[in-house]
């Protein structure tokens, strides 16, 4: 029989046990479920990216791709990191900064014709900013993004 | 000139905050009355040298010196003076020498209201609070000089201030968050102080107690400015992105929370001691992770500055050297700390220990949440982002259980409290949270909703426990309002900032789940229906600002034909920079806001716009207002003021020149 305040101390420290293995189960759990993977044009052009998954796509607005309709609020633009191209459909407000020559980020699922089709789209506040997604997807197709004028908006 | 006088200031800072680090401490350690006595006099003095330099380099932005570097990066002639002057911290070699400066205020504070301690407590904690000073001035000096020039030719402009940053929030939020954040190096200091003197007992907590709710108080406004800035600036109607850099000031603020509250035990039962240690490291880890996250660039965020590998090794390593000595020193001294272990597996002591796991898990959750990409990266070389749904999932489920237990925490005893008196003071008000939280949302809505039954259901235990436990405590009183006066302003603070609780989690519940928005293009005279509210486009103007040009929309919002707002959304270029800035249109109001985000102007005149209705967005920062005004009053609870008076008084009697040993609990003022 244990003393009774042994027994308390015994029932706090499973409760901590318990609530502890609790949380970190669900943050596992939660965390598994919500990666985004983040691909480059080049990896998708590639086919690293099945069509149906939600994952991120970085590069920059290709010059002279924007097609916006001028009687809805589709847009049709190309993302490049200046070794392959992809096509990107978007249905809504384009944020401040978009602009050809610009980084983006996008967010949104491939579909089966190829074209990127974005739920959300993500230009930085700063035009000097580059994001290091952007910057490591220019890398990793191996065009230096210090090669291209990207720094440079292009009223400048 | 005048600026190598900044920078003479700031070495002579330097030199300043060395002293401060060094004899203080070396004073306490071997009883060296002189040098324990100077921690004072150095603390002003670096106070007013930082002060110099601050008021130096706000001179080159007022009076447009652009042969200072920071000040052609982030402000321009045409800029309205307010921002002249707060684009000072429009950047990272500017906005950190607010930080440090913040810092010496801070440790001017503690000079000052640190009559009631013992003089070698006192010596550790600036001594602490120098060291840490003169890291950050070092840092500055090596990596980060605000008072840099431009050399040779100095530019006939600056290149202006990000237009996104010329607004109100701008020039509230980073102070607010900088002067809480640093707050936590107080609560820091205390507890390495307390470490090194090996006595960590109920006055070490009672001296922190103040410290860490008025800390706690000035972040919780911060982040509620940032939220609320962000809301109304960036135009995408959310009021919490868990953006990367959003995030270290919430994990600061839920250790925070988390300390207050493990502080009380730790001061009235003498139980925690160890763990209310570990939490003021960890809340101050907290403030350092969130300076190296913003400064280094290794995040992708709104607030990154333009990023230098450089600095962010040098934070690294004061957080290294400050987190890690700080944790090694716990780890030689935490073993040495007795706590008394006496209390019953239901006793307020067993409830505020759940509120500490519930907080820090939720903290550690969102801390895995925040960097995991980083690790990922580094592991593997894949680049990939944790999503918003990671941290709702985690929160929601916590936050409930955790509003659960506000209820019964405060009603409940120290040391024992039976499940039979739990259960008659709160049986009833249970089921009537429960009753009127169906009910309510049913009236209103004329349909069930879950999350809204859970939210008002909630909102109203937390409410209802609040108004019982007053009810509870006045009872043996003659007379209820006599009883009301002589409850401790503790006790209400403690219950004002958890009444703000119930606020805020109304907001965020209602907000989130009821509102609505839709993004459309508008010609001139067409309408958008959104619930029970309809947008009409009235057309745009062309209008000139300062130093910005814009076209602006007339938006006319009416329900059941009547008028509720005029709203005037602007699509802005700012002359500079030629950066273009859209600026949303609120009617805000207690029940719902409706606003308006600008997209673009077609050719023929049509506008996209997106158009919300946010209902219950306002309780939030309304909730996080109460909160902080509820820390605020616990500080200025009268036993903290007493124990100084008393304190004095004693010196006096003594005479500065005795020995004092660690101070014992004075007499009638514990619970």
């Amino acid at each position: 029989m244990m003393k009774p305040h042994r027994r308390n101390r015994l029932g706090i420290i499973l409760f901590i046990t318990v609530g502890l293995s609790v949380a970190i189960g669900l943050t596992l759990f939660a965390l598994s479920q919500n990666i985004n993977m983040f691909y480059s044009p080049t990896a998708v052009a590639n086919g690293e990216v099945e069509a149906g998954t939600m994952f991120r796509i970085g590069g920059m607005v290709k010059d002279g791709s924007v097609n916006q309709r001028q009687d809805s609020l589709a847009v049709r633009f190309v993302t490049t990191d200046y070794v392959h191209d992809v096509p990107v459909d978007y249905e809504g407000i384009l944020p401040d900064l978009f602009r050809e020559g610009q980084g983006i980020v996008a967010e949104g699922r491939l579909d089966a014709a190829g074209v990127f089709q974005a739920s959300r789209v993500l230009a930085k506040h700063d035009e000097n900013y580059m994001s290091p997604e952007v910057r490591a997807a220019m890398q990793q197709a191996g065009a230096s993004p210090e090669n291209h004028s990207f720094r440079e908006s292009p009223e400048d | 000139m005048i600026p190598e006088l900044g920078q003479f200031s700031l070495i002579l800072a330097f030199c300043l905050s060395i002293l401060l680090g060094t004899l203080p401490l070396a004073g306490a350690a071997m009883g060296n009355g002189l040098w324990m006595s100077l921690g004072r006099p150095l603390s002003a003095g670096l106070f007013v040298f930082l002060g110099i330099c601050l008021f130096i380099l706000g001179h080159a932005f007022v009076t447009d010196d652009f042969s200072v570097r920071v000040v052609a990066a982030q402000s321009n002639s045409l800029l309205p003076m307010q921002y002249k002057l707060t684009a000072l911290w429009g950047g990272h070699e500017g906005s950190f020498l607010l930080w440090t400066f913040m810092l010496s205020g801070w440790i001017l504070a503690v000079s000052v209201f640190s009559g009631s301690m013992p003089r070698e407590f006192v010596a550790r904690v600036l001594g602490v609070l120098g060291l840490l000073c003169a890291s950050y001035i070092l840092f500055m000096l090596a990596t980060s000089n605000p008072f840099d020039r431009m050399a040779p030719v100095p530019p006939a402009d600056g290149a202006d201030l990000n237009s996104a940053l010329q607004d109100i929030g701008f020039i509230l939020h980073p102070p607010t968050l900088y002067m809480g954040y640093v707050g936590y190096s107080v609560v820091f200091a205390f507890a390495i102080a307390a470490l090194l003197s090996g006595r960590l007992d109920a006055a070490w907590a009672r001296w922190s107690r103040p410290w860490a709710n008025v800390s706690w108080a000035i972040l919780t406004i911060g982040i509620a400015l940032g939220s609320w800035w962000a809301y109304y600036e960036l135009g995408w109607g959310g009021w919490w992105a868990w953006d990367p850099v959003e995030n270290p000031p919430l994990i600061t603020w839920l250790f925070g929370a988390a300390l207050i509250h493990s502080l009380a035990v730790t001061e009235k039962r003498r139980v925690f001691k160890s763990w209310t240690v570990l939490l003021a490291i960890l809340a101050f880890a907290g403030s350092l992770l969130g300076t190296f996250i913003t400064r280094s660039g290794l995040l992708t965020s709104v607030h990154a500055f333009a990023s230098d590998p450089s600095r962010g090794v040098f934070i690294l390593g004061i957080l290294g050297v400050s987190v890690g000595g700080a944790l090694l020193l716990y780890a030689f001294r935490a073993p040495l700390i007795k706590s008394e272990f006496g209390f019953g597996s239901l006793s307020r002591e067993v409830f505020l220990l759940a509120n500490n796991i519930i907080l820090v898990v939720a903290a550690a959750s969102v801390f895995l949440g925040t960097l995991f990409p980083m690790f990922y990266q580094a592991l593997t070389g894949d680049l990939i982002s944790i999503g918003p749904p990671y941290f709702n999932l985690i929160f929601v489920p916590l936050m409930i259980v955790l509003a659960m237990l506000l209820g019964i925490g405060p009603i409940s005893r120290w040391k024992k409290t039976s499940g039979g008196y739990l259960r008659r003071q709160l049986g009833r008000v249970a089921l009537a949270s429960l009753a009127l939280g169906v009910a309510l949302p049913l009236i209103v809505l004329l349909e069930i909703s879950l999350p809204a039954t859970i939210a008002v259901a909630l909102a109203l235990w937390i409410t209802l426990t609040i108004g019982r436990d007053l009810l509870v405590k006045t009872v043996n009183k003659p007379g209820r309002w006599q009883g009301l006066r002589s409850l401790a302003y503790g006790y209400y603070g403690m219950q004002g900032a958890h009444f703000g609780v119930a606020v805020m989690l109304v907001g965020v519940a209602l907000t989130s789940w009821f509102s609505t928005e839709t993004s459309v293009l508008l010609r001139p005279g067409e309408t958008v229906a959104l619930g029970e509210y309809e947008f009409r486009f009235d057309g745009s103007e062309r209008i000139a600002g300062p130093n910005y040009q814009a076209d602006r929309a007339a938006v006319l919002v009416t329900r059941d034909g009547e008028p509720v707002a005029d709203l005037y959304p602007e699509l802005r270029v700012y002359l500079a920079s030629g950066a273009p800035s859209t600026e949303m249109a609120i009617d805000a109001g207690l029940m719902r806001d409706l606003f308006v985000t600008p997209g673009e102007i077609r050719d023929n005149g049509a506008w996209t716009m997106t158009v919300y209705v946010k209902p219950f967005v306002r309780w939030i920062w309304l909730g996080a207002i109460i909160m902080s005004l509820g820390a605020t009053l616990a500080a200025a609870d009268r036993r903290y003021r007493k124990l100084a008076r008393m304190r004095r008084e004693e010196t006096v009697a003594v005479g500065s020149a005795g020995e004092r040993g660690g101070l014992q609990p004075a007499p009638g003022i514990g619970s």
